[in-house]
């Protein structure tokens, strides 16, 4: 360890709230002052009306934030907050995937709400300590930890003293510093950022865990929307939580024998059937990079195409022989699915600890497609390299390898040039420079780099402004919405993901719906209600997972081997056991039944309390869901070149005689079609969701959801206009 | 390496072998709470218990599974989270639960108790040579 003692500034001692049926009941707050050192500490109860409405996790976390901002807070006001919170699942170790938490905060990148999910220990932890949420508010005088002892029942502000804050070194610092002994490492989560969240709004939050069998610190991410960016701003260097006894039960929940039996009948399955369904065990959720490819799916130099000959050397095979076999992956107790594989004894070739061997966590499939694949780079040793720097300065590697994807398309397009970028030849495929500016926008390094950490949407106005780039072509291409770069799948050639991505609340993020094969593959969404009806119930059932403290992950990554002939078509993709395994798991928590129908309820009142944020926040109408040209077709002639036929045939299914037209006119007819289309699709989804044209909640919408609160009824009633409503 | 060697063969079904494990760790007569089940498998008798393999050491996230001097997997309760990965990933299902006795799960640690029990020798305790 390198870290000298740290300074206590502030300490509070607490008596412990006990867990009962999945809550304690109590949240913690802690103020930062306004660079004043006037730390805060306050226990607040949770009501039953914050149960009922906002259930935990993403639901606390955004009532919690509501209480705290105003209409004008920005992200980078003492008032925003990170609001931490699992949920009454959260803990619990019998059922894998039952060790998330999201992290609620005002984004620097979407300058609205922002919600991001990450596994590791933290929350856990911090509800076994007695908190059912973490308030983080204000700005600290001076670089400091925050540690939430929950063995002893303490809350103590420290300043920090460690030599740098990239993730990795902090992580591992602060392991040791507040461990005993190696044994007692384990007990021990910290939420860190790194260098890049200085400069760049992409910086996310590393949340650890420690490896028993690798005696190392191992990171998940809640990477996307900036929450590293906010928690750097706030001078928190890293958030730590300690919690040495815990014993399965620690939910206190009503029935622990249903939940034992879903468990171990779920981890059989996974024992079973994890080999030749998705392989997570041995390669996590790289193993999609093949599949994607299949159907056109997999990003390509910036979205361009769909598939790639050089495939074979970043699919399943390639990265199940890096990762390391054998070892227990899980990033909470019980997740048999242990897809956090890890690349042991890497030796990184640059940057600041060029020469050192490291672990690595991953790369996922959004790493695998965003770092390689989309950037024109199919080196399975590069993409593990700037997967563990994008780590440890704390950079989220979608929208990193989104957002430097579409630099390439601008660089070789000629929108921007190599006196700008400052002698970086960014082309498709070019590792060495690519490398380099990643260091670059970790450590603003220039005005170019530090553009670029800004994500795309800041990005493209600066090139305009400064560097004379077109504003209108460079919208065409960038793959972001509502200021959030668009994870790794192409769309273009699903309606319904069109939805799924550029639809949503927080962005083309696709937490709230993957429709493709449904929708593209399988056909069973023929009409514009029928995808309007999964665009309302897919996002409703996985924002489920967001409040209870679980990843969707063993939901439907693994399956019972007769599923698909037992039940068919939607009924099939809702994995009818597994819910029911979750239905059956809330009541044996809880002790509350929940049925299929009150757990899309639940859901319901979050999304909607979610969207009337965004509105409050100057967002939230159908003026922010507006998707680029490059999400719903070809944009240059090579897209098309490369499946002619099969554009054709899309142009004939409009009834158009394409006889005689060239490649450009066949494009921009397509895009034609296709924007009328996406505003088609816009209305079914509102008018399903129980909003009005302009997608915002209708009042009779928030009052059957019992989020009526007077203070959402005047906003509504500020911005909903007669003309606006769908006719009955 | 002590490990519970089974003669299906010569099992009667008495029950005897359950009816002393289950009182000697959990104080009751049950063979839900035993760790060994006899069962009737297509007509046939089956012994359930744990064969000391170890598949279920590398699956513990907590390094709570452990083979002994002589051999035996013992289950550490100090290290154990309860999760159960060692309950589904057992290659014999030899690996059992009861959450309303104790949150973790229990398994045979070859004791000889329902060995010398056992009236027609379907169930022995030997000392297996260790693989070179």
């Amino acid at each position: 360890m390198e870290m000298k003692p740290m300074k206590l500034l502030a300490e509070w001692s607490y008596e412990p709230a006990k867990i009962h049926r999945g809550y304690s009941r109590e949240t913690l707050y802690i103020g930062l002052g306004n660079k004043d050192g006037n730390y805060r500490f306050e226990k607040r109860p949770v009501s039953d009306d914050m149960i009922e409405k906002f259930t935990g996790g993403r639901g606390f976390g955004l009532w919690l934030l509501w209480n705290a901002v105003n209409e004008t807070t920005k992200w980078n006001d003492p008032e925003n907050e990170i609001v931490i919170s699992g949920g009454p699942f959260c803990g619990i170790t019998q059922y894998p995937g039952a060790g998330k938490c999201y992290s609620v905060f005002l984004s620097p990148a979407t300058k609205q709400t922002y919600n991001s999910n990450a596994g590791g220990y933290f929350a856990p932890f911090l509800k076994f300590s007695g908190f059912d949420a973490l308030e983080l508010q204000g700005k600290a005088d001076r670089p400091v930890v925050v540690f939430i002892d929950g063995d002893n029942y303490k809350v103590q502000i420290f300043e920090s003293t460690l030599k740098e804050i990239n993730s990795y070194y902090s992580s591992e610092e602060l392991h040791e510093y507040f461990a005993k002994d190696e044994e007692d490492k384990r007990t021990i989560s910290v939420v860190s950022t790194g260098v890049g969240a200085k400069t760049s709004y992409w910086a996310g939050m590393n949340f650890s865990f420690y490896d028993v069998r690798r005696k190392a610190v191992r990171l998940k991410q809640a990477g996307r929307g900036g929450g590293g960016t906010v928690l750097h701003d706030k001078g928190v260097v890293a958030l730590v939580v300690k919690r040495t006894h815990f014993t399965g039960l620690e939910n206190d929940p009503a029935d622990i024998t249903v939940i034992q039996k879903a468990g171990a009948s779920l981890h059989k399955r996974i024992h079973d059937y994890d080999d030749v369904q998705c392989k997570m065990r041995t390669v996590g959720t790289a193993h999609l990079t093949e599949v994607m490819n299949d159907y056109h799916l997999l990003p390509v130099n910036n979205y361009k195409f769909g598939q790639h000959p050089d495939i074979d050397k970043i699919n399943t095979e390639s990265y199940t022989k890096l990762f390391t076999q054998g070892m227990a992956d899980g990033c909470w107790y019980g997740c048999s699915l242990a897809c956090a594989k890890a690349v042991d004894h890497f030796k990184l070739k640059t940057g600041p600890w060029k020469g050192r061997e490291v672990i690595v966590d991953g790369p996922e499939y959004e790493t695998a497609a965003g770092l390689g694949s989309n950037l024109g780079i199919f080196d399975p040793l590069w993409t593990i390299e700037a997967n563990f720097y994008a780590d440890h300065y704390g950079l989220d590697t979608i929208s990193l390898g989104t957002g430097i994807a579409w630099v390439c398309e601008c660089y070789e397009l000629g929108l921007i040039n190599k006196e700008q970028t400052h002698g970086l030849e960014l082309t498709f495929g070019n590792k060495d420079d690519i490398m380099e500016l990643i260091h670059r926008i970790a450590h603003g390094a220039d005005e170019f780099a530090v553009a670029c950490g800004k994500g795309i949407e800041f990005a493209r106005g600066y090139f305009a402004e400064h560097y004379g780039a077109d504003l209108k072509t460079m919208e065409k291409i960038g793959m972001v919405g509502q200021g959030l770069e668009a994870s790794e799948y192409r769309c273009q050639e699903s309606i319904a993901q069109w939805g799924g991505y550029f639809l949503t609340l927080k962005g083309p993020q696709h937490d709230e719906a993957w429709l493709i094969f449904m929708d593209m593959v399988n056909k069973q969404l023929p009409t514009f209600e029928d995808k309007a009806e999964a665009l309302f119930f897919f996002p409703c059932f996985r924002l489920w997972f967001s409040l209870q403290g679980l990843c969707k992950l063993p939901w439907n990554d693994i399956e019972p081997a007769d599923n698909s002939i037992k039940y068919k078509g939607l009924e099939a993709a809702r994995v009818p056991e597994h819910l029911k395994n979750y239905l059956d798991i809330y009541e044996a928590i809880t002790g509350k039944p929940l049925s299929r129908e009150g757990m899309i309820l639940q859901s319901e009142k979050v999304y909607n309390f979610e969207r009337i944020f965004n509105l409050r926040m100057g967002k939230g109408t159908s003026e922010f869901h507006q998707a680029p040209d490059r999400g719903l077709g070809p944009v240059w002639e090579d897209e098309w070149n490369a499946r002619p036929e099969y554009f054709d045939e899309k142009l004939r299914e409009f009834g158009e005689n394409i006889e005689g037209l060239s490649v450009k006119e066949k494009i921009d007819l397509l895009q034609k079609h296709r924007r009328d289309q996406w505003e088609q699709l816009k209305l079914a989804v509102y008018k399903r969701r129980g909003w009005n044209k302009k997608g915002i909640p209708t009042l009779e919408t928030v009052r059957r959801l019992g989020i009526d609160y007077p203070e959402v009824v005047e906003l509504l009633n500020r911005h909903l206009r007669p003309e606006d409503e769908f006719e009955k | 390496m002590k490990v519970m060697q089974v003669n299906a063969e010569k099992c009667v079904q008495c029950g005897e072998c359950m009816a002393a494990c289950s009182k000697a760790y959990f104080k009751e007569e049950s063979p839900a709470l035993s760790r060994v089940k006899v069962e009737t498998k297509a007509g046939l008798v089956n012994i359930n218990i744990c064969s000391q393999c170890g598949a279920c050491i590398g699956v513990c996230p907590t390094g709570a599974l452990l083979r002994d001097a002589s051999g035996v997997v013992q289950i550490r309760k100090d290290k154990c989270t309860a999760c159960l990965m060692c309950v589904g990933f057992c290659p014999s299902a030899s690996m059992f639960f009861d959450g309303t006795k104790q949150a973790e799960p229990f398994k045979c640690i070859a004791c000889g108790i329902c060995a010398r029990k056992c009236p027609t020798g379907a169930l022995q305790l030997i000392n297996m040579p260790e693989a070179k």
